[in-house]
């Protein structure tokens, strides 16, 4: 039996789904990535350091707000700029925002059509209006977080090396804060909708990556912290993740000691699991969630576990910089002929850019790693375990179970077709 | 029967399909209006006849020319959605390099697959009916647009450059604190947004019709800038223009 299902619908970028099976056994099982190279890190490479987070930024609409910060992060790192409190917190700020609008985003429009059996939320705009309409409010909420901090929902306007160009006023954080204890309810009918789906029962064990976050959960860190006990700085990351090309996919694919590995919600939530906001861990236990889940399938339920997370956090965080008070930060550069690697937890989790710079500024090598192509080898992997277990089921059934667990890992294909390392042999 | 639309994606970022996504209320009084009947980054394929097709991302392979000729043999209308539609965006700029020579330095020898091809407008392939530029789409321009395309109306642009709306939005001038900015030049549209967020504009909407030059000259020459600080600014979003 073959099932080709090309271009997959409701993921962000372009891939073709190919199942092969005889007498079976899988022959073939691959996710063809077709998404058109982009090559961005050359696109960087010459440019002053004032234009790459922006330029950057544009690698992905989805998660824009990673790119940006991981960027400056990176060329900071490389001129050994520290930026302060106030700067770390709005940017952190920033982040939920995009966490929220991409889970969010995914949760509503991607994933929970496939359990409702629809093939789009759209269509259910007369039917569901009650449905469509929450899911649009709640994919603002997260938009409006990045647009108060970032000046944009998308690709954000107000960051810059050493902070920010335009701080938000009290008053724009203080309507964000309402926003979000309004969303309340809105999200009470969202884990009702989410926790009560039927996720297949399936498990495959499979190491995974986080960052560790000295402040908790896992979302800013520069260290790299595998289940298997592995531990390595991000400057060091080359020691740790080897990347590879496959014929079939114009994205890369990459292995911790020779072993497929996940990155992400699911990764994130074994990792922080003792760190989660009182709402998320109430949430996580409602649906069985701990650190030793190894489901993929319910990286859709680590992913609503973080939007509590991240509304309840945005909350405190809105707090307490409205209790410090805003201050304007003049951003102070001073250009080093240096290497800077950053790394941050991006909505589908640990991303990095390493940049090398000349003195006068001009960037002269940049490496990005990017969570999709961290996934891919173990979806791939998921997807050679998965398939004997519904080879029976009828094509549509069988089809429709692989396209779930593609979307599960919330694949992000315009980043992952942009990455550079020089053949290292 | 509703008007019937749809939304389809090249290479680019997405970030002007999430745009619309992020219309809220708004796009469910869109969903009242129209019919939407293909939307791949959230909904599946059809393969029928569109009143309007809007189009994401620039073309840069065989394969993505021959998808968009199909799109267009079916639409009545096809609109362009962003920068990377409307002027190839930022995927032009890696033109200064070869194609072959950038897959070898990303992806080392294992590339043949990866050729980039280059990065084209929509409208060189195909002929378009309107356009929506920015970098992403600004959602409330997309509404006006459609807003007109239901009406059977001109689907017109502002006319005047960024200046405009960047005075009227009481903004010091960029040339001021010392920062090089297009937009004497580029077309107005997106109320300065990346000036009131502290930036400069980068030209993503594109050349205004019949850009004022020798305003523009006296502009550059009175803060002691050159023609070549301005060819640099033009590498991002590419704009067309005289090599004179």
């Amino acid at each position: 039996m073959k099932v080709q299902v090309p271009y997959l619908s409701r993921i962000e970028g372009h891939a073709h789904l190919v199942v092969d099976t005889k007498a079976g056994e899988v022959v073939e099982c691959q996710l063809e990535v077709v998404e058109t190279p982009r090559f961005f890190e050359k696109l960087l490479v010459g440019r002053h350091y004032s234009e790459v987070a922006g330029l950057a930024s544009r690698i992905c609409g989805v998660c824009s707000h990673s790119h940006t910060l991981v960027s400056l992060m990176a060329t900071e790192r490389a001129f050994g700029m520290e930026v302060s409190e106030q700067v770390t917190s709005l940017r952190r700020l920033l982040m939920y925002g995009e966490i929220l609008q991409s889970h969010l985003l995914h949760l509503y429009f991607m994933a929970v059509p496939d359990y409702l059996g629809v093939n789009s939320l759209l269509a259910m705009a007369q039917s569901r209006r009650d449905l469509v309409a929450r899911a649009l409010r709640l994919k603002k909420l997260g938009s409006d977080i990045c647009e108060v901090i970032g000046g944009r929902p998308v690709h954000p306007v107000t960051t810059c090396v050493g902070g920010f160009h335009r701080f938000p006023e009290a008053s724009e954080l203080q309507r964000l804060r309402r926003c979000l204890s309004k969303a309340l309810p809105d999200l009470e009918q969202t884990v009702e909708l989410v926790a009560g789906l039927d996720w297949p029962d399936f498990s495959h064990q499979a190491e995974c990556l986080a960052l560790h976050d000295s402040d908790g959960y896992p979302q800013f860190g520069e260290t790299l912290i595998s289940s298997a006990g592995l531990q390595v700085p991000n400057s060091c990351y080359r020691e740790m993740i080897r990347e590879y090309v496959v014929p079939h996919s114009t994205a890369k694919h990459a292995r911790i000691n020779d072993e497929t590995y996940m990155v992400g919600p699911l990764a994130r939530l074994r990792q922080g699991f003792h760190h989660l906001s009182p709402l998320a861990r109430e949430v996580a236990d409602l649906q069985g969630l701990s650190p030793s889940t190894n489901n993929p399938y319910l990286s859709q339920g680590a992913r609503l576990v973080e939007v509590l997370h991240c509304v309840e956090q945005s909350m405190h965080l809105i707090d307490h910089l409205l209790l410090e008070g805003l201050k304007y930060e003049e951003p102070v550069v001073t250009c080093k002929a240096r290497e800077g690697v950053a790394t941050l937890e991006a909505p589908r989790g640990v991303l990095l850019h390493a940049y090398s710079y000349d003195k006068e500024g001009f960037l002269t090598s940049a490496d990005c790693v990017i969570p999709t192509a961290q996934n891919l080898a173990n979806l791939e992997m998921n997807l050679r375990a998965r398939v004997p277990q519904i080879i029976d089921e009828e094509p549509d059934t069988f089809q429709s179970e692989l396209e779930k667990l593609v979307r599960a890992y919330d694949p992000c294909l315009s980043c992952s077709t942009h990455l550079l390392t020089i053949d290292r042999l | 029967m509703k008007p019937r639309v749809g939304f389809f994606d090249f290479t680019g970022c997405e970030g002007c399909q999430l745009t619309i996504l992020n219309l809220a209320e708004k796009l469910l009084d869109v969903l009242d209006l129209v019919e939407v009947v293909e939307f791949r980054e959230v909904q599946g394929h059809c393969n029928e006849d569109l009143d309007i097709a809007f189009v994401e991302g620039s073309i840069c392979r065989l394969d993505e020319e021959k998808r968009l000729r199909m799109i267009r043999t079916r639409s009545k209308k096809l609109i362009t959605l962003g920068a990377c539609a409307d002027l190839a965006g930022i995927n032009i700029a890696h033109e200064e390099a070869g194609g072959a020579e950038l897959a070898m330095a990303v992806y080392g020898s294992d590339s043949k697959h990866l050729q980039g091809g280059q990065a084209r407008p929509v409208s060189v392939i195909v002929p378009i009916d309107g356009r929506i530029p920015g970098c992403p789409v600004d959602g409330q321009e997309f509404l006006s647009i459609l807003h007109a395309l239901l009406l059977d109306r001109p689907t017109n642009l502002p006319a005047f450059s960024l200046c405009v709306e960047c005075k009227l939005a009481e903004l010091p001038c960029t040339f001021e604190q010392g920062i090089v900015c297009l937009g004497p030049v580029v077309r107005a549209g997106c109320n300065a947004l990346c000036i009131e967020g502290g930036d400069r504009c980068r030209g993503c909407r594109g050349l205004v019709d019949n850009p004022r030059e020798s305003s523009y000259h006296r502009v550059l020459e009175t803060f002691n800038r050159s023609v070549d600080d301005i060819l640099e600014e033009y590498r991002t979003y590419n704009l067309r223009i005289d090599e004179e």
